[in-house]
């Protein structure tokens, strides 16, 4: 690698041995950085207050990350959960008006496991690209959704509160959307770290070849996985339409990208077989961030998004850099 | 005949880094001759055959075509000197129908046209798409294609290798006649029998280096035989081992028992068994089926027809999965086919405890841990760079590739050419743990493209060729020179008495 070696050369292998052994820690570094330019634009913004709301919004996109985390591991991605959220949102909201807020939980969640199924076997058994096959599965649920919004036109939507205290309430300061966030976090953690699943989630992505000579069976893998990537999707659209508060068909698209980018940004290869959920998470954070330190520069919307791209380009291509031990 | 030769390839060299593909190579072709080359696996055949057909370039050698000097820098210029090659895989874009792909090298219709129906092809409509011909006729199109633009040195690469009977006798006439009329033919082929009714003269390669020219006349197969082993004729029986008493009726029924099985055109008939506490080796020179039998015992690929038994009980293979719970592993050639790179020594090694739906579950860490740990000291695998298996050395990987099964405890390994490119301790480390394995009362199926290492390892040894199975050795008699002869179809102890012109299909197959 050509390093422009302005300190000597053993501390630069050795730091980036470091970097590569540890590739969370740029991560924080960056995300540190970038709350210190925010406090510095406008000081006295980093408060208590911004951080709950920071933490409040990243917490959707860092669930829908990681279905993407998950996906591109095994070389896939979901580009549907945008649309399951959305649906599963905007049913809970409608049938919420006719039945208990459990049963219209459960029936939100019907399209998502659907959906997750019908990606999972076209990728897993009829080798369907997942790009195609997520997006394919995608324009097919928001043409459902459609089509179900024009029987429920009459009996109108509601949130229960359950869910807005979930999405937008506090408790002494920390956010209620953490008892959601946490146990997930985990267990997509120790589902990649520590068991079978997580094994050949991992190596499906790195060699499918070898993965199926130690007698991996690709289609279950694959089948499971977009179905639990479709049930994540489902239950964040259930925790975003608590934050939001507004029932739309398009409620989480806007999220779809992005969630692609914190898991790219955290240090998932989209070709599978390397990276992690915790990475995701922070990914997730600096996109966050990355949005408020922009709005608050008060640019013209195109330019800011110009700006965006650019910046999530930028730290991509740096941090593999990093963390790429060659 | 004092004629000029036609091609003139002297002191060619070619290397690949630290490697030496060719050191000494030549190849004289004179007009009107079909002319042999011949060497063992490795021996640079295929360097020399791409150099002379500009696909790649020599670092040293003199190429004199009709007694000029030329330069072959690319596949057009050797076709502009008049030389064209035929290879083993079919050169038809698979797309495109037949007329097209004519067109698209410039080739005249009618004498293709005659050329296919010389050939015993007399029904090919050439608006055909290239894809859904079958390989075989696609084979005999190349040819055709070659033969229409009238080259004067046609070189023909295993060129009656999956062909059916009757086609092949109609491509060897065609050659035969090429070489009356005043071209040359330079044929590559492993068949003993083709060469004798065919060639005139053959080239030996060893080694990369040309190590002699002989006319073919009954009785010379012995001599490259001789010429190809080279020195190792002389070091016979080096460290000849016994047959183990092992192999001998500790477990009377066969552990795995292979009945008549066939691969689409590879692999024809093969049938043997294999016995617990027994290493059997496999030889048979590349492309002899090996490939698909190995893959069809590891459930790979589906057989088109035969048995295959374990334990007595016949099974059906339709994934690796189904192999495996059957206690049948197998160990590609290729270590990139077997491991996860960017995974650790640790995953790769305790990757087939995960595959079973039921173990899908949170690994016990503790337990893994002791199985792998066991696995890597019995196979000394250095672990110094574990994270990431891509960052060991290949010995060390290969390692990890076995060391996977030992710790599955797979009662069946098949190790195909397990020693390929990796260092001799590690090499000698291998076959220590064959053995090993033998001596536990597991059996190992092991190919291996190196002759000697079938009397280190193995107790029996299977050659194959032309996707059957032509012979079967008891250790003792598996020097290099008898792997080498019954490897090229060759039937074994009749040196004096059997010409040339023996058919290889009809040699006895020897009980073990």
């Amino acid at each position: 690698m050509s390093t422009t070696a302005i300190q000597p050369v053993p501390f630069g292998r050795r730091l980036k041995r470091f970097m590569a052994d540890r590739p969370l820690i740029p991560l924080i570094i960056l995300l540190v950085i970038l709350v210190l330019v925010l406090q510095i634009l406008r000081p006295g913004i980093v408060n208590e207050r911004w951080l709950a709301n920071t933490v409040k919004f990243a917490i959707p996109l860092a669930i829908l990350a990681g279905c993407q985390t998950m996906t591109m591991l095994t070389g896939g991605i979901d580009l549907s959960v945008g649309t399951v959220a959305t649906m599963s949102a905007f049913i809970m909201a409608t049938q919420v008006v006719h039945h208990d807020p459990a049963v219209a939980i459960l029936i939100a969640l019907v399209p998502a496991v659907l959906i997750g199924l019908v990606n999972g076997i076209g990728v897993g058994v009829f080798r369907v690209h997942p790009l195609i096959m997520t997006l394919g599965t995608s324009l097919i649920g928001t043409g459902c959704l459609q089509v179900y919004q024009r029987t429920v036109i009459a009996s109108g939507a509601k949130i229960p509160p359950f869910l807005a205290w979930l999405g937008t309430g506090l408790t002494y300061g920390v956010p209620n959307a953490l008892l959601l966030f946490i146990p997930v976090a985990v267990l997509i953690v120790f589902t990649l770290r520590r068991t079978g699943f997580g094994r050949l989630i991992y190596a499906v992505g790195d060699n499918e070849g070898a993965a199926r000579l130690s007698g991996v069976r690709y289609w279950q893998v694959i089948t499971a996985l977009y179905v639990i990537s479709s049930v994540l999707a489902g239950i964040t659209g259930l925790l975003y339409i608590g934050l939001i508060k507004a029932p739309s068909l398009s409620l989480a698209e806007p999220l779809v990208l992005p969630s692609v980018a914190a898991a790219v940004i955290g240090g998932t290869s989209i070709f599978g077989g390397r990276g992690g959920y915790t990475g995701t998470i922070v990914g997730a954070l600096i996109l966050t961030v990355l949005t408020t330190l922009l709005t608050i520069l008060q640019m013209p919307e195109g330019a800011r998004r110009m700006l965006f791209g650019l910046i999530v380009l930028f730290v991509t291509a740096a941090y593999l850099r990093i963390i790429e031990d060659r | 005949m004092t004629t000029n030769p036609l091609l003139d390839a002297t002191g060619v060299v070619k290397t690949y880094g630290a490697v030496v593909a060719l050191r000494n190579a030549s190849l004289s072709v004179l007009p009107g001759e079909v002319h042999a080359l011949m060497g063992a696996n490795g021996a640079g055949k295929s360097t020399l055959v791409k150099i002379l057909t500009g696909a790649i370039r020599a670092d040293a050698g003199h190429i004199l075509i009709r007694g000029e000097a030329r330069e072959v820098r690319s596949p057009a210029d050797a076709r502009r000197a008049g030389l064209l090659p035929v290879y083993q895989e079919p050169s038809l874009i698979p797309d495109l129908d037949v007329a097209s792909n004519l067109r698209l090298t410039g080739t005249p219709v009618e004498p293709f046209r005659a050329w296919v129906r010389e050939l015993g092809i007399p029904d090919l409509d050439i608006r055909d798409i290239a894809r859904d011909i079958p390989l075989a006729v696609l084979r005999v199109l190349d040819l055709a294609r070659a033969l229409a633009v009238e080259p004067d040195v046609l070189l023909l690469d295993e060129m009656t290798a999956a062909l059916p009977a009757n086609l092949a006798e109609k491509v060897l006439e065609v050659v035969r006649r090429q070489g009356d009329s005043g071209r040359s033919v330079i044929f590559i082929s492993h068949r003993f029998v083709e060469i004798s009714a065919l060639c005139d003269r053959a080239t030996v390669l060893r080694d990369g280096e040309t190590v002699g020219v002989v006319d073919i006349e009954p009785g010379v197969e012995e001599r490259i035989v001789e010429m190809m082993l080279g020195a190792r004729i002389e070091k016979t029986q080096v460290a000849a081992r016994q047959a183990s008493q092992a192999a001998s009726p500790r477990d009377s029924r066969a552990r795995l028992g292979v009945a008549n099985l066939r691969v689409g055109t590879k692999l024809n008939d093969v049938s043997f068994d294999l016995a617990n506490g027994e290493v059997a080796g496999v030889v048979a020179l590349e492309g002899q089926g090996q490939d698909e039998l190995f893959a069809a015992l590891a459930g790979s690929i589906r057989p088109s027809g035969g048995t295959i038994e374990v334990d007595g009980k016949p099974v059906k293979f339709a994934h690796p999965a189904d192999a495996i719970r059957a206690g049948i592993a197998y160990v590609p050639g290729d270590r990139t086919e077997a491991l996860t790179m960017q995974r650790s020594v640790r995953e790769n090694i305790a990757l087939p405890f995960s595959a079973a739906l039921r173990n899908w579950g949170p690994i016990n860490m503790a337990q893994e841990r002791s199985r792998v740990v066991s696995a890597i000291e019995r196979l000394q695998i250095d672990t110094r760079a574990q994270r990431e298996v891509q960052r060991l050395s290949g010995g060390n990987q290969q390692k990890v590739t076995i060391a996977r099964w030992i710790a599955a405890e797979a009662q069946t390994i098949l190790c195909f050419d397990p020693t390929r490119g990796i260092d001799v301790r590690t090499k000698q480390e291998i076959y220590k743990l064959l053995r090993e394995l033998a001596d536990q009362g597991k059996s190992v199926l092991f190919y291996t493209s190196e002759l000697e290492e079938v009397q280190r390892v193995c107790d029996r040894v299977i050659v194959i060729f032309g996707g059957r199975v032509v012979d079967v050795f008891p250790v003792e008699l598996a020097d290099e020179p008898a792997l080498m002869r019954a490897a090229y179809g060759l039937p074994r102890g009749a040196k004096e008495d059997v010409g040339i012109l023996a058919d290889i299909h009809s040699s006895p197959v020897a009980k073990p």
